[in-house]
């Protein structure tokens, strides 16, 4: 190997590691605050890269029914148990939340797709239909569950997955799709030439990362998140409704894997399925970071995206098999360092 | 249970082919299923990756009956082999960690190995092996559907007539517990890391034998059988059967097999575009049971069956089990000197020394908050201590793990009453006298330790009644009031044969006949040369009954006397009933 190709598999590494590592911190987020193992992380990130390509080849994509599918499921729970607790005057928001806004963007999906807008616009699109979806699920599927232990939502995590992969290959098929890039130029920097794509991804990670901290560190949501992921029960008790930060907390998830979509999108071609494999590459970065700090599981998450990068030059066929394997060692560490491991026992 | 067993003998004269195959594929199923019951239900350990060890079954014996032209049982041997020793790798690594690591990293190396089955050239790529020979069995060749049906049914009734077995056994009990209950169980002597590795294990080998069954059954091994989906549906076979019951394996795999099979069949009818639409139905139907019935289905179906409850067994008599030699009265038994324990910033307890001696029982009061309760826990190693030596007889005790001090003779009970909710008053009691049996897993799945379970549950079946709860000794634990549970701590304390017994606030929550009968019971007990250590606020209680009191608050002992010396303490009397500033 000479210089060229290591300084180029370097930069394919960090570009997807980069991308890992968003993921990852979503992963820790939702962790943190929901207790939730959130799995189907990968399928926004599929319905996003999917959706990008598709409305750049002026089709409608999937993503519309699966939106207003989702919307409706979720208006119907809140509906009935509106109905059931007598409280009609909450029917009108519901209506609004779930019915009137996933229909009015599938809406305006289908009548913008085949018109081929500026390319600025598809990623706005891509985002106001993919990230409602992050609050649905957690509405559906997981608010249901907020006080079942952590393999309880894991398996809950699991089936969710089920179905949104079920609905990826019944809205996208099973053709794989690349978008084009956003910005086609090459820059020579000494002997390494870089892709604008790859500078693309580096600059808007740094931007949401960043980002991320300043919700953290200096709005009134953002602790509100902290609070929740450091003690639940506190949190309700000074009036932190926990079922608001579990959907603000799936929000900023669906945020950053529909991101994570439309970054890669122009990268590597995805099918209907892919979304998981790369969802769960965030989640052997946040393990390396040991599940518990952001640095360390974003650092984890461009480890992940080297190895991957590396081990593709030297045993393509296994990249997936030694970065998956990676967990292994990993997990060695971690249980030699912690001697005593305080189980979290579960409730009966 | 019978008609099942009928139904079985009778289903291959009178199912058609079809029907046959889809029973292999439920057995097959039941089989990991099975094993994800006894580590995900009773013991709590979550895994997504049991497809990879059926894949080493298969693989291993497609391999070396294809290409070297060996006997399917000598690629049995080998892949229960192989497994046993990635199994206890994994396993090793895992199964210490809390929670959610291992469910995590089993959907990771199952990625890891569907690739690698994929990818390495001598397990054919993604293609697979071809022509995995028929099993012989007395020089009877299992070549069609219905001969493998003997094999792979015999097989699974075997696996789930041990498991049942097992649960109902000594390590069974100490196995039910791990799910919510380590902590308790380590108190008792109990090994839970090890038994958690037993029964990853144990799991991963029915994996193993399921895969080939499968593999001489399809004669054909291919990566795709053993992608994540596969694993992720076998937990879902788990949960929908109830995770905790040895038959909802059954269930689970039968229902699943048989609604995959269907829907396959009729949703395409409904739907023009190709698609995986069962696995959608699959993934809400697993939603919705999560949300209303989250213990799966087995319970439902029991409680519909509780009409003909099977009566209460009377426990059989046996020989009593050996008793340990007490230290003689007056000894020097416990004694804590300097011990310091810190929780962040707050002192739990500060430089707390007192001694007890043999034959007596100590009182340790005061206030709420005085780590009374952390005292306990780090004499009986739940806790270890920041500085200070903890003494039993003599020989230091303060590094030692929980399951090592059971092990010397200390017993005790809990504050929050930590009993498994499930087990009956008499198992809850004999899990105390686990130190006390010595019959392991697989004796248990053999039945080759009843005689030793004879004695242990009359032992049990003693204490129950020692503390007046003879009448309840087959109802479940969490069925009886509080009051009732704290007596069932001090019945499976007592169970253990205890040296020193730590009694925490046994009292709470009973009536007044009830206090009465324990004080009795607890005054012969110190006649019979048993010491405790009682911490409690009924002060009635307690001044009646101790030898001597130590008096703590803050953390720190205030007092230390005869109880007519500390009733007439001021110091006591002010951290009682506070100070007049």
């Amino acid at each position: 190997m000479n210089a060229d190709i290591f300084l180029w598999l370097a930069q394919d590494g960090v570009t997807n590691g980069a991308i890992y590592a968003l993921l990852a911190l979503a992963l820790l987020l939702v962790f943190a605050v929901t207790r939730v193992i959130f799995v189907p992380q990968g399928e926004f990130i599929t319905f996003a890269a999917l959706s990008l390509s598709m409305l750049e080849a002026g089709r409608v994509p999937g993503t519309i029914y699966i939106l207003a599918i989702g919307g409706l499921a979720a208006a119907a729970i809140e509906g009935f148990g509106a109905a059931r607790s007598r409280a009609w005057r909450r029917l009108p928001r519901i209506a609004a939340l779930y019915v009137v806004l996933p229909l009015a963007v599938a809406l305006l999906v289908a009548w913008a797709a085949p018109r081929k807008p500026d390319q600025w616009l598809q990623v706005l699109l891509v985002l106001a239909m993919v990230v409602p979806l992050g609050p649905i699920v957690y509405r559906v599927a997981y608010q249901p569950l907020a006080s079942a232990s952590v393999l309880v939502l894991f398996i809950a995590s699991m089936a969710v997955h089920y179905v949104l992969v079920g609905l990826s290959l019944v809205f996208f098929g099973g053709e794989g799709l690349r978008s084009s890039p956003f910005w086609d130029a090459r820059f020579k920097l000494g002997v390494l030439e870089v892709s604008a794509q790859s500078l693309w991804v580096l600059a808007a990670s740094l931007v949401l990362i960043v980002a991320l901290w300043l919700l953290f560190e200096h709005t009134i949501y953002g602790k509100a998140l902290r609070a929740t992921a450091i003690n639940r029960v506190g949190a309700r008790l000074v009036g932190i409704p926990t079922a608001l930060t579990g959907q603000l907390s799936f929000l900023l998830a669906a945020f950053i894997g529909a991101v994570s979509g439309i970054l890669i999108a122009p990268i590597t071609t995805l099918y209907y399925d892919t979304g998981f494999i790369i969802g769960l590459k965030g989640f052997v970065g946040a393990i390396l970071g040991g599940m518990a700090s952001y640095p360390l599981a974003a650092l984890g998450a461009l480890g992940v995206g080297l190895l991957e990068s590396f081990s593709s030059f030297w045993a393509s066929a296994y990249k997936e098999t030694i970065v998956f394997g990676l967990i292994v060692p990993v997990l060695v560490w971690l249980s030699l360092r912690s001697r005593h491991v305080e189980e979290e026992e579960e409730r009966e | 249970m019978a008609l099942f067993i009928a139904f079985l003998a009778l289903a291959p004269f009178a199912l058609s082919e079809f029907y046959v195959t889809l029973m292999n594929y439920i057995g097959l199923a039941t089989l990991v299923t099975l094993g994800l019951v006894l580590l995900t239900g009773v013991a709590g350990l979550m895994s997504f990756g049991q497809q990879v060890f059926v894949g080493f079954g298969a693989y291993a014996t497609a391999v070396l009956t294809i290409q070297y032209g060996a006997s399917p049982w000598l690629g049995l041997g080998a892949g229960l082999a192989f497994t046993a020793a990635a199994a206890l790798g994994l396993g090793l690594i895992t199964v210490r960690l809390s929670g959610h690591y291992l469910p995590i990293s089993t959907i990771a190396w199952g990625l890891a190995f569907y690739f690698a089955f994929g990818n390495l050239d001598f397990l054919g790529r993604y293609d697979g092996l071809q022509g995995v020979p028929a099993i012989s069995l007395f020089g009877w060749k299992l070549e069609s559907g219905r001969g493998s049906y003997a094999l792979i049914w015999v097989a699974t009734l075997a696996a789930l007539l041990a498991a049942h077995n097992l649960l109902d056994s000594r390590s069974g009990r100490a196995i039910r517990t791990l799910r919510f209950r380590a902590t308790m169980a380590e108190s008792f002597g109990v090994d839970t890391a090890r038994l958690k590795l037993i029964v990853f294990l144990y799991a991963a080998l029915l994996a193993s034998l399921s895969g080939w069954l499968y593999a001489h059954f399809l004669h054909f091994v291919s990566p795709g059988a053993f992608n994540v989906n596969i694993g992720i549906e076998y937990l879902f076979m788990a949960v929908v059967g109830g995770a905790s019951q040895v038959w909802g394996a059954v269930i689970g795999a039968s229902l699943l097999t048989l609604l995959k099979e269907w829907l396959k069949d009729i949703l395409p009818r409904f739907f023009e575009q190709s698609g995986n639409y069962e696995a959608i139905v699959f993934g809400l139907l697993m939603l919705s049971l999560l949300h209303r019935a989250r213990d799966g289905l087995m319970p439902v179906l029991a409680r519909l069956g509780r009409a003909h409850r099977r009566i209460p067994a009377k426990v059989a008599t046996a020989n009593p089990l050996p008793r340990r030699p007490g230290p003689p009265a007056g000894e020097p038994l416990l004694a804590l000197a300097g011990v310091q324990k810190n929780f962040g910033g707050l002192a739990a307890v500060r430089a707390l020394s007192f001694e007890m001696r043999g034959g007596a029982i100590l009182g340790l009061i005061g206030p709420n908050g005085a780590g009374k309760s952390t005292v306990f826990n780090l004499v009986t190693g739940v806790l270890r201590a920041g500085a200070g030596e903890v003494r039993f007889r003599g020989a230091r005790i303060d590094a030692l793990p929980a399951r090592r001090i059971a092990r010397l003779g200390i017993a005790r009970t809990f504050q929050h009453v930590n009993l498994v909710g499930g087990m009956s008053v008499l198992e809850n009691v004999a899990l105390g006298a686990h130190l006390r049996g010595a019959k392991g897993t697989l004796q248990a799945m053999l039945r080759l330790d009843r005689e030793e379970e004879r004695r242990l549950l009359h032992e049990a079946a003693r204490q129950v009644e020692r503390v007046g709860l003879a009448a309840h000794v087959q109802e479940a634990a969490a069925s009886l009031a509080l009051g009732q549970q704290r007596l069932v701590e001090v019945a499976r304390a007592l169970a253990a044969d205890p040296v020193l017994l730590l009694l925490d606030e046994p009292a709470a929550g009973l009536r007044f006949q009830e206090k009465q009968a324990l004080a009795a019971l607890l005054q012969r007990l110190r006649a019979e040369g048993t010491s405790i250590l009682l911490v409690e606020h009924d002060m009635d209680f307690v001044m009646g009954l101790v030898d001597r009191l130590v008096v703590m608050d803050f953390g720190e002992k205030i007092a230390e006397g005869l109880p007519r010396e500390i009733q007439a303490n001021p110091l006591v009397i002010e951290a009682y009933l506070g100070g007049i500033e």
